[in-house]
């Protein structure tokens, strides 16, 4: 035995060391344990000498780069200055909105509005191996962070933390081959599995063939693997196509710049946005609220009935109905219904029940009759126009006095009527004065406050 | 020992020199090329295919010629690795080891001052060290990894041509050392 170890002592040595690590490797596979302390050590002595080059790098190069390029920028904005005063303006503008853009702000932004709890990191460098995505933030285990949880920036998940370290953690990115999440997609609500594919691409898996998911939609976390909340953006889908049992579908990650990122220490699940959205930067505004919600209700028409075409059809189709005339039957000259005889079109206004006067200001129903319809109600106000300048509609002072369109008439047949006449048309006869020369404001103030002036 | 091993040991230069990297430089090196691993492909990320600790290893193993302080000097580098990845402790270690055992072994037979054997060796350790690393994480880890032959020969000629000035940087170090 002497003899064999001293002859061979190089390669028993060889096979000791070997033997050692495949143990250790069988011991970290088998306890999924993977010896924190070697690595805790290991970490430790090269993150921070990465802290101290990236603070170097940032101070050095960052200033020099900074200088000069803020010297050309300096002298160019001089000449602008000197120039022209309405490039001034538009120079500070873009300024504003470069720094508004500022990938901090952004983050903090995000930070302040997500509804998760987050904490924010900055990747101070990569991990080791060619075929694994992971990098390092600087963010530990002293900063509530923990193996696990997740990793995102306001244009979408980044990763998981594999490895919270005191002073660092270890993060797989979403590229990685051996990442996955689970993804639903916001159009169809396809559920998914999203998986890294060592490049830039990411592939969702397990979806059935017969599940619908089309070019460009979004997918979004599902909140099932527990790990990312539900509802952060992941990416769009660059390619589509059916596979053996589960469709291949690829997907451009939304967060492709990762310098600063958000680990999120407590998850808040989220809605997925239903409509469509835009590309992450730009803003969309909500739809106006009355214009949506408010006419089909108050009006009483049909659901089906909402633009004007559509009324006016259904108008003369009830003016044939009650004529007993069936349109597209006659001989060409043959007699046409009496259009003439559609009720609210002359001096038989509407009774009092049936319209519907709008307030002053206020937009209020539109018509529910087709005489309202013609004869026009009470126009919305003008966009940037002081309520005080709208046009004003009178409300009725007795019981007699039926509700008074305000619009203009758009045909001549409708103004056959005198009392039809715009009071605020050039010639029409003054309205008639309360009887009270003195009104009290409660009097003078319209009968219905304005919702929307 | 065989005589024409001695014979062979006497012809090489290292070996009579008797130079010996101080032990800052054996700390400080290795840990330059993982923290160079690990830091600039951030901002060259066509670098992360440029194997710096690997490349120490075989150095080490060349220059110092003994195959047991190779094979630890190889393994810690290769469990340094491992720390800062997501594998398993002992991934990189086991091969980092076999490269410095084999290399040591080589360097005992070979003239490595030549450039065309260093080149060629680093080359050829490169190719297995990456190929030896597909193999353990396929049968050890079960893991589905692609090994692409026609890239790992393009780096492992790319970290051959990155070893010539680098080994000789390295023994400027250790001669000023």
């Amino acid at each position: 035995m002497d003899f064999f170890l001293s002859r061979y002592r190089n390669l028993t040595v060889l096979l000791v060391v070997i033997t050692a690590q495949l143990v250790l490797i069988a011991y970290q596979v088998k306890s999924n344990n993977s010896v924190p302390l070697i690595r805790v050590w290991a970490v430790t002595a090269v993150t921070p000498v990465e802290q101290g080059l990236e603070v170097v790098r940032r101070y050095t190069w960052g200033f020099v780069e900074d200088y000069f390029v803020l010297l050309g920028v300096r002298s160019a904005n001089e000449k602008l200055r000197q120039e022209n005063g309405q490039l001034k303006i538009e120079n500070a503008y873009l300024k504003s909105e470069l720094g508004t853009a500022d990938r901090a702000k952004a983050l903090s932004l995000f930070q302040a509005q997500s509804p998760s709890k987050t904490v924010a990191a900055r990747v101070i460098g990569n991990g080791t191996g060619a075929n694994s995505k992971v990098v390092f933030v600087d963010r530990g285990s002293t900063s509530g962070v923990e193996s696990g949880m997740a990793v995102v920036t306001p244009d979408g998940i980044v990763g998981k933390v594999v490895d919270a370290y005191p002073t660092a953690s270890l993060v797989m990115l979403i590229t990685d081959p051996t990442f996955g999440a689970g993804v639903v997609s916001q159009r169809n609500r396809v559920h998914g599995t999203l998986r890294g594919l060592g490049h830039a691409e990411c592939l969702v898996d397990f979806v059935q063939n017969e599940e619908r998911v089309d070019l460009g939609e979004w997918f979004y976390t599902s909140g099932d693997d527990r790990i990312f909340p539900r509802g952060f953006p992941v990416g769009q889908v660059t390619a589509v196509r059916n596979g053996k049992t589960f469709k291949e579908i690829y997907v451009t990650p939304s967060a492709t710049q990762v310098e600063e990122v958000l680990i999120v220490i407590n998850g808040v699940h989220q809605e997925i946005p239903d409509s469509e959205t835009a590309s992450p930067g730009y803003k969309i505004l909500a739809p106006p609220p009355s214009a949506v919600t408010q006419a089909p209700q108050e009006t009483g028409q049909p659901a089906a009935l909402t633009t004007d075409a559509d009324r006016l059809r259904e108008i003369y189709k009830e003016a044939g109905d009650a004529q007993h005339h069936v349109y597209g039957v006659g001989v060409p000259g043959s007699k046409p219904p009496d259009f003439t005889k559609i009720p609210g079109l002359r001096a038989n206004a509407p009774p009092a029940a049936e319209a519907h006067p709008a307030a002053p200001g206020n937009p209020g129903p539109a018509p529910s009759t087709p005489g309202a319809t013609q004869a026009g109600t009470a126009k919305p106000p003008l966009p940037g126009v002081s309520p005080a300048a709208q046009p004003r509609v009178k409300p009725p002072t007795d019981k007699a006095a039926a509700p008074k369109p305000t619009v203009r008439p758009t045909t001549p047949i409708l103004v056959t009527d005198p009392t039809d006449a715009d009071p605020g048309a050039e010639g029409a006869p003054p309205p008639p004065k309360p009887s009270k020369p003195a009104a009290t404001p409660a009097q003078t103030a319209p009968p219905a406050t304005p919702s929307n002036p | 020992m065989t005589e024409y091993t001695e014979r062979l040991l006497s012809e090489s230069p290292r070996k009579h020199a008797g130079e010996r990297l101080r032990a800052i430089w054996l700390l400080i090196v290795p840990l330059a090329a993982i923290l160079f691993e690990v830091y600039v492909p951030r901002f060259v990320p066509f670098l992360a295919y440029l194997e710096l600790p690997l490349l120490v290893t075989v150095h080490f193993a060349l220059s110092r010629g003994g195959p047991i302080s190779a094979v630890f000097y190889g393994t810690a580098i290769g469990l340094a690795q491992d720390s800062l990845s997501h594998q398993p402790l002992g991934m990189y270690g086991i091969v980092k080891a076999l490269v410095g055992y084999f290399a040591a072994s080589v360097s005992m037979r070979f003239d490595v001052e030549n450039p065309v054997v260093t080149f060629v060796l680093s080359f050829f350790f490169y190719f297995f060290h990456q190929f030896f690393y597909w193999v353990l994480a396929r049968a050890l880890l079960g893991e589905a990894v692609l090994f692409d032959a026609q890239q790992t020969l393009i780096f492992g000629l790319l970290n051959a041509a990155v070893a010539l000035p680098l080994f000789r940087i390295l023994d400027k170090l250790k001669g000023a050392s």
